[in-house]
């Protein structure tokens, strides 16, 4: 085995393994998507993000606009503060509304964002105000229970 | 009294665990003094490719062939089940997941034990067996150096690539079932794939986790061909305490790394 | 040698009180039977064992007492002949011979070059330096790795058992390689070995050791006169005499239970 051969098929080799990282990283990750693009972060406050996963997609009109960064409780208001880090393309008014929707029946959770009529736009560090929080399936069945239930005697 | 078999049991036991302790104790020793010797070795990047030619490169038809396989078989299984829950069209994310946070790293590191590790020792117990090492030594020639620290680095550097070509063809394995023989769509099973995955921490986790294969399959590897005994059964002996040891070293540690991981990844 | 004693497991010595000495530029065997610790005094001689007692000294230096870097100078200066030649299988026949070369100089590749075919016609074979080691006979395998040995041109050269498993041809070339190359180069050989014909004819002084301890000693004449028994018996290939034929046993009557029980 000469050392020409050896050094040309470890170099193939070594080439080959780097582009099947690479292909992992772009085709199979997600690596050239909303992380390389300038961003700006807005927070909104809910009762109840339901089952919200930090780097859920943000969506408006169904596009994906930006990605959840962060989620925690305040504890003076025991409101759930999630992080949004939103493309810089895409503006908001101030008057946007944030929803936890469900993509499907039991696909995954994402926000939804529907902008409104406020010629003001939100910045960097802005809060969306106007927010609805994720249907707990539990309580919409306890909901429908209560008023079948409601209704039922009456009949 | 003294000579019972319960007595004797339980001093077979005492000798037995001082001397896996013993043993690991010299291997630690080893394994620093291979460290120490490694960047000789690695000045010299002749010997070092030599050694990844012949533990990766040799691999790459085992490694690429099984992660064909795989994936098809994940992509059959996967849609199996996942179908039965109207979720046929998460299957290129689950096959995704499935190979770069597990699979890749772990069966390829299996293999790798394997053929390559096995290789490895059988080549330094042959060595010490015919005195070459001792001849080497006798010429003030270190063979930690010469030796064993190239084909250490030849393994941990030949891991994660082999593990990646094997999630590679993993994908591409489900991607023909799942694609061209089920009827899932193209784009669909590409774009919950890229959407479900990310680089941090899915890719790069993976990557971590063959790098670390790789040095534990090394490491057992070389030592046990440096220790084992000069005879053919020893050597014998030897190989397959690499192929065992080195399996159950890459599940423990898959465990390890795993929980440290993914740990965090449900509301964060 | 003085005193050395020494053994692997040190309840249990291989060697006891050897004393020994090996004059420079003189050939001297060291014969005794399978197993006697010829081989040990070798690995003493080059330090890769640790004496208990006694001093070991090569060149006015104690082994013992060296520093790593200390012993690498020292090994540099010794050559060593393995029982099987130990070739480095993964190289040809050339690279065999070149690598003390290369590790330990950094001449340029034609001197190299130059000097390892001139090492591999000292012993003969420079026309198969292109030859893997797998394609060499066992006579020719030890004459490489004899030309490897004395690549650096050590003062020292240290044969462990360079007679084994060869034919008559190949034992006389050997034979007369180690004499020839001893005298043309200047060096001291020490050779391990139970080859009695073949020493006799080459060497200037014999030690016998058996059990640990040196037998007898002295030149080959005075071994072909000596009337020592174990020197007799070693010299004609007697199967019994001080070494005895039997392995230690329970008397044979008793282990056949011939006396009627």
């Amino acid at each position: 085995m000469n050392r020409a051969t050896i050094d040309l098929w470890v170099g193939i080799f070594v080439t080959i393994g780097l582009g099947a990282i690479v292909f992992l990283a772009l085709k199979v990750g997600n690596l050239t998507s909303i992380e390389t693009k300038p961003t700006y972060r807005l927070e909104a406050k809910f009762d109840n993000i339901g089952g919200l996963k930090l780097r859920a997609p943000v969506k408006a009109a169904g596009v994906i606009v930006g990605r959840v960064e962060s989620v925690r409780l305040d504890t003076k208001t025991y409101e759930a503060v999630v992080g949004l880090r939103i493309d810089n393309g895409y503006q908001f008014s101030k008057d946007t509304i944030a929803a936890i929707l469900t993509s499907g029946l039991l696909g995954e959770v994402y926000i939804g964002l529907e902008a409104g009529g406020d010629p003001a736009m939100l910045a960097d560090g802005g809060r969306i105000t106007k927010t609805q929080s994720a249907v707990v399936l539990e309580k919409l069945i306890s909901q429908f229970l209560f008023d079948k239930a409601a209704s039922g005697p009456a009949k | 009294m003294a000579d019972s078999t319960i007595a004797r049991g339980f001093r077979r036991i005492g000798a037995g665990t001082i001397n896996a302790i013993s043993r690991a104790g010299f291997a630690t020793r080893f394994f620093v003094a291979v460290l120490y010797h490694s960047p000789s070795a690695l000045r010299r990047p002749q010997l070092t490719a030599r050694e990844i030619y012949f533990s990766g490169v040799l691999s790459l038809v085992v490694i690429m062939v099984s992660g064909l396989f795989v994936g098809m078989v994940l992509g059959l299984q996967g849609y199996d089940a996942l179908n039965k829950y109207g979720a046929g069209d998460s299957l290129g994310i689950f096959v995704g997941l499935s190979l770069v946070r597990e699979l890749g790293p772990v069966v390829a590191g299996l293999l790798f034990a394997s053929r390559a590790g096995s290789a490895v020792t059988a080549e330094i117990g042959l060595m010490k067996t015919t005195e070459q090492l001792t001849a080497m030594e006798m010429m003030a020639v270190d063979p930690l150096a010469r030796i064993v620290a190239p084909r250490f680095w030849g393994g941990v550097m030949s891991m994660p690539l082999l593990a990646a070509l094997f999630s590679v063809m993993g994908v591409f394995g489900a991607y023909i079932i799942g694609v061209r023989l089920i009827g899932v769509d193209s784009g669909v099973f590409w774009g919950n794939m890229q959407a479900g995955i990310d680089f941090w921490p899915d890719v790069t986790n993976g990557i971590i986790k063959s790098i670390v294969f790789g040095i534990a399959v090394s490491l057992i590897a070389v030592f046990e061909g440096y220790d084992a005994n000069p005879t053919a059964e020893g050597v014998s002996s030897a190989t397959t305490r690499t192929v065992v040891g080195g399996s159950l070293a890459i599940l423990a540690l898959d465990f390890v790394l795993t929980v440290f991981m993914f740990r965090g990844l449900g509301n964060g | 040698m003085v005193g050395v004693t020494f053994g692997y497991d040190p309840r249990r010595p291989v060697l006891r009180g050897i004393d020994m000495a090996i004059p420079r530029g003189k050939v001297v065997a060291i014969m005794g039977g399978s197993g006697c610790g010829k081989t040990t005094i070798l690995r003493l001689i080059g330090g890769q064992l640790r004496q208990q007692s006694g001093e070991v000294r090569v060149g006015g230096q104690s082994v013992r007492d060296l520093s790593r870097d200390g012993l690498y100078a020292l090994r540099r200066r010794i050559g060593m002949l393995f029982q099987f030649g130990a070739l480095f299988t993964d190289m040809s026949v050339f690279e065999n011979v070149a690598f003390p070369i290369r590790e330990h100089t950094d001449l340029d590749e034609a001197l190299i070059r130059d000097l390892v075919l001139m090492k591999l016609h000292a012993v003969g074979l420079r026309g198969a330096a292109q030859l893997a080691p797998s394609e060499l006979s066992g006579g020719m395998a030890r004459r490489v790795a004899l030309a490897r040995a004395i690549a650096l041109d050590p003062m020292l050269v240290m044969y462990d058992e360079p007679f084994a498993g060869l034919d008559p041809i190949s034992l006389g070339v050997v034979g007369q390689l180690i004499r020839t190359l001893n005298d043309a180069l200047g060096i001291t050989s020490v050779v391990v070995t139970h080859d009695v014909y073949e020493s006799l004819k080459i060497v200037d002084y014999l030690y016998f050791v058996s059990e640990g301890r040196i037998i007898s000693q002295g030149t080959p004449d005075e071994v072909r006169r000596s009337s020592d028994a174990f020197v007799r018996q070693f010299v004609e290939g007697m199967p019994d005499g001080p070494v005895a034929f039997h392995y230690p046993a329970v008397p044979y009557a008793e282990e056949l239970a011939l006396d009627g029980r």
